[in-house]
């Protein structure tokens, strides 16, 4: 086995329990690369059939290309797909210059909670990585989230030798890590590898691309020609910029991506 | 299916240079001996951090108006730079030249270490930090310990703050032979022990000139000594079936290769049922070839040639090489619960993909890490280590941690957390039996002394042994007849007897029989601790199980070999047993299809073959008297005359 082989074995091993030890389950999709593996990796570990919704959930300020993305490869992988939003925020005009992390808070991690509540669902497959983040680096691949959706990273269960926390009190939910071991390098190098299709954001064009996909107000591009999967992976070996250089929310205070988390964002 | 799917294709030409999985190596020790700067600076030193990351840190550092803090590279939470600590485990990767790693920082503080834990347990190797300036402290002891007990082998020590002992090789010493003690004494010999200064990066990524006078690599070079994890292909096949999926017409079984391999066409045995079926098929999705084989690590589906029941928690093995099973497992055991652990309590024992219920039926011993010294105890507390024996409600598929480290460790869970965990003792099947030594003995106000004083005799056992119709329970009625006639506190335990109730649940198979034996040598001893003279009428054929019954109590054990031959036996047949067991009727008969081992040394060997049975009751009245009789002088002594 190859690095990518046990990186491949454990995730589907990691939602192959998430499926089989909670009762309502769903994956999120952001239509990002993370999301894409993630739903590529559920396909192989339930033998082509995808056994749990696929939440999206909408800020309307998603990047136009994306949308589309999604659409058209839900309805060929026949993804049951659901699409949710904070209505009462949009209406009220929520959005980032009400301050990005408030703007992140209500259209993300509201929006999120109320599609939790509405459905009942006790756990939520979400395609972090450790790599992304300092407080991302800290997480558990089965986290729990208590009945307001917050996370408690001061006193996380332990989790050793693949014995996940799978039981919980009514209310609260797990949030479920599957990537969590990857790197964004490793992403890529599967993505090769399986030929998995990706949101066309990603490759150069005119000098700039996107590392990370986020709200369109809120993701910048980076410089780069790449413009392939090759490319980008060689990109990779090599850079020294951090993959959320370009996501805003993340740089308002020292804090910032902390708060957020802590709160319920993935 | 559609485009996207189909249009795959496998490319051969996935760089090399990353083929190999980062290893993972844990920064462990005591709080604030500098787990975190270390990793920093070796984040720092290998090129690993994002362009503008220790910039970020520098303007951080200086709103709080303190001087450059390497740890806030790893200490990411807010609460975490407030408090100068580590809260929870964190990973990140680097690469050196020779490979890539992921390098995990456990918090130190007492208080964090299911998070310790939680990030060591993953772990290849550890690096251990030490303050130079304190030494050993009590969680470097304890982190110590927890990575042998977790199954780390490779451990190399970092003498850190070797600048605040201005590089004093005296002072490094003195550290090094501390810990060398200590971890040698619990099965350790670190790799390497490096003098550093992790905030000035002192031999950290090279050697330095601090200290001319160590000849040892640096930490990185440290960590690109040690060895990658082998793969446990080569251990015994462990399938433990994760779940069964119906999703089409086909019935495939779904889980983790855990050790070994298995192909198409290998018969598996599935614990506990001990069903039986061929694999027909291994299940792949996408264009990937079919497979034949696969190996441990692999997550794998698989339909077999027979429809047998098969659920979550079932472990799928070769029939030659089965896991154990048994109700009890005896387990060295870390506990992170908020409450004690104690015996008779009951928890959910997660073992691989199985859950059973289980009771704790005995702490045997509580181990103090500082010092390793055992203790009794009933609870165990938080954060300790106890040797502790579980029972479950049904029997549990294991190995021994030694054997096979993923069927031989498991976690317990108690309501809704994962409250401790442990690793699975080799059993034996003496040890298991031994399991209540846990019972703290109360010690009697009524001694031996005072008993055999009022008594007029010593109480003990009377072994008889020797072939079926040698005479053993009709000597052993007469000699109790008579010792009670003379007002001794005599008893008989009869085989036949006793059969019938306390081992009413055996039969005659060699298992059976060692059981039979263990039984009647500990009643026969209670009842000689209580002051009686026992005489025990058993063919107790096999010597090892007379020795442990002697074993019990040397001094009280007296093995007399009624020595009637075969024939003469044959010949008696008093219960017509010889004759059935000639005429094939009765398997495993002592004497004519199962072996008599005769006492080598007996205390007596007492003859009947030509004597009247009052002559041979006569001969072991004599032997009882001489050797449980008190002297005049003792009973003197003891009357306070």
């Amino acid at each position: 086995m190859n690095d990518l082989d046990a990186l491949e074995a454990q995730s589907i091993y990691i939602l192959r329990e998430a499926f089989n030890r909670l009762d309502k389950i769903a994956m999120l999709w952001s239509i990002g690369k993370d999301s894409n593996v993630m739903l590529w990796l559920a396909r192989k570990a339930f033998f082509g059939h995808v056994p749990f919704p696929v939440l999206h959930v909408d800020t309307h300020n998603k990047i136009p290309e994306m949308i589309e993305f999604r659409d058209r490869v839900a309805k060929e992988w026949n993804l049951p797909l659901i699409v949710g939003e904070n209505t009462e925020a949009l209406a009220a005009g929520m959005g980032p210059h009400k301050g990005r992390v408030e703007c992140c808070t209500a259209l993300k991690t509201e929006g999120l909670k109320a599609l939790l509540a509405q459905h009942g669902f006790t756990g939520v497959i979400a395609g972090i990585r450790r790599d992304e983040e300092g407080t991302r680096a800290k997480e558990r691949v089965f986290s729990p989230r208590n009945q307001s959706a917050e996370w408690d990273f001061k006193d996380q269960p332990p989790e050793f030798w693949d014995q996940f926390k799978t039981d919980f009190a009514p209310g609260t939910h797990l949030r479920i890590h599957p990537l969590l071991a990857w790197s964004e390098l490793d992403v890529w190098r599967y993505i090769e590898r399986e030929n998995i299709p990706m949101v066309d954001l990603y490759f150069a064009k005119n000098g700039k691309r996107y590392r990370s996909l986020g709200c369109a107000p809120c993701t910048g591009s980076v410089a780069s020609t790449a413009s392939t999967v090759a490319e980008i992976i060689e990109e990779l070996e090599t850079t020294k910029i951090s993959e959320r250089s370009g996501r805003a929310q993340d740089k308002e205070s020292e804090d910032a991506f902390e708060r957020l988390r802590a709160g319920g964002y993935m | 299916m559609s485009s996207i799917a189909t249009a795959l294709k496998v490319n051969p030409e996935v760089s090399v240079s990353h083929s190999a999985s980062p290893m993972k190596i844990v920064v462990v020790g005591h709080v604030d001996h500098g787990k975190s700067t270390l990793v920093g600076r070796i984040l720092n030193e290998t090129g690993a951090l994002p362009e503008g990351k220790v910039e970020y840190l520098k303007e951080v550092c200086d709103k709080r108006g303190m001087p450059f803090e390497w740890a806030f590279v790893m200490d990411a939470l807010q609460a975490e730079r407030d408090q100068g600590i580590t809260i929870d485990t964190a990973q990140i990767r680097f690469r050196s030249e020779a490979r890539p790693y992921v390098i995990i920082d456990a918090p130190g503080h007492k208080e964090f270490l299911k998070n310790m834990v939680s990030g060591a347990a993953s772990a290849e190797a550890a690096v251990l930090v030490i303050d130079a300036h304190e030494g050993v402290q009590e969680q470097s002891r304890r982190h110590g310990y927890l990575l042998h007990l977790l199954g780390l082998r490779q451990i190399a020590v970092a003498v850190n703050k070797m600048d605040l002992v201005d590089f004093s090789q005296a002072r490094f010493e003195e550290v090094k032979a501390e810990i060398v003690a200590y971890l040698n004494s619990i099965g350790v010999e670190p790799t390497y022990v490096i003098p550093v200064a992790a905030r000035s990066g002192a031999n950290i990524a090279s050697v330095a000139a601090e200290t001319p006078w160590y000849k040892g690599p640096s930490v990185l070079g440290a960590l690109d000594l040690f060895e990658p994890a082998k793969p446990l292909t080569d251990l015994a096949l462990r399938f433990p079936v994760q779940d069964v999926y119906k999703f089409d017409e086909r019935r495939i079984i779904a889980g983790r290769i855990e050790s070994g391999r298995l192909k198409v066409g290998d018969t598996l045995v599935f614990a506990p049922s001990g069903k039986m079926a061929k694999i027909a098929t291994i299940e792949t999705w996408g264009n990937v070839a079919s497979a034949v084989s696969a190996g441990a690590g692999q997550s794998v589906g698989i339909t077999l040639d027979e429809q047998i029941f098969v659920e979550r928690g079932n472990v799928a093995s070769l029939e030659l090489h089965a896991p154990n099973q048994s109700h009890d497992l005896k387990a060295r055991v870390f506990w992170l619960g908020k409450g004690p652990l104690k015996v008779g309590s009951r928890y959910k024992l997660k073992l691989a993909t199985a859950e059973h219920v289980v009771d704790v039926v005995a702490i045997e011993r509580v181990i103090d890490v500082e010092d390793l010294a055992n203790h009794q105890g009933s609870e165990v507390a938080r954060n300790a280590v106890a040797e502790v024996v579980f029972r479950g409600k049904s029997p549990i598929a294991h190995d021994s941690f030694i054997d096979n480290p993923r069927l031989g460790r498991f976690v317990l869970v108690e309501g809704y957390d994962i409250v401790g965990g442990g690793v699975i003792a080799e059993a034996s099947s003496d040890e298991a039996r031994n399991r209540s030594t846990h019972v703290t003995e109360v010690p009697h106000k009524v001694d031996a002394e005072t008993r055999a004083i009022a008594n007029g005799h010593r109480g003990g056992v009377v072994w008889l042994t020797g072939l079926s119709g040698a005479g053993k329970s009709t000597i052993a009625m007469e000699v109790e007849r008579q010792l009670f006639l003379k007002g001794w506190q005599v008893t008989v335990l009869d085989g036949d007897n006793v059969r019938t109730g306390l081992c009413g649940d055996l039969g005659f198979s060699d298992s059976d029989r060692v059981e039979n034996i263990r039984r009647v040598g500990e009643v026969a001893h209670l009842f000689a601790e209580a002051g009686m003279v026992v005489v025990t009428s058993f063919i107790s054929p096999f010597r090892a199980d007379r020795e442990k019954v002697r074993a019990i109590n040397p001094d009280a054990f007296h093995e007399i070999h009624v020595t009637t031959g075969l024939d003469e036996c044959e010949r008696r047949d008093p219960k017509g047993l010889y004759k059935k067991a000639r005429a094939g009727e009765i398997n495993d008969f002592t004497g004519v299809s199962s072996a008599y081992e005769a006492p080598a040394l007996p205390e007596l060997a007492l003859a009947t073959e030509g004597k009247s049975v009052d002559e041979s009751v006569a001969d072991l009245l004599r032997y009882i008297d001489n050797a449980f009789s008190l002297s005049a002088r003792e009973q003197a002594n003891g009357w306070g005359l």
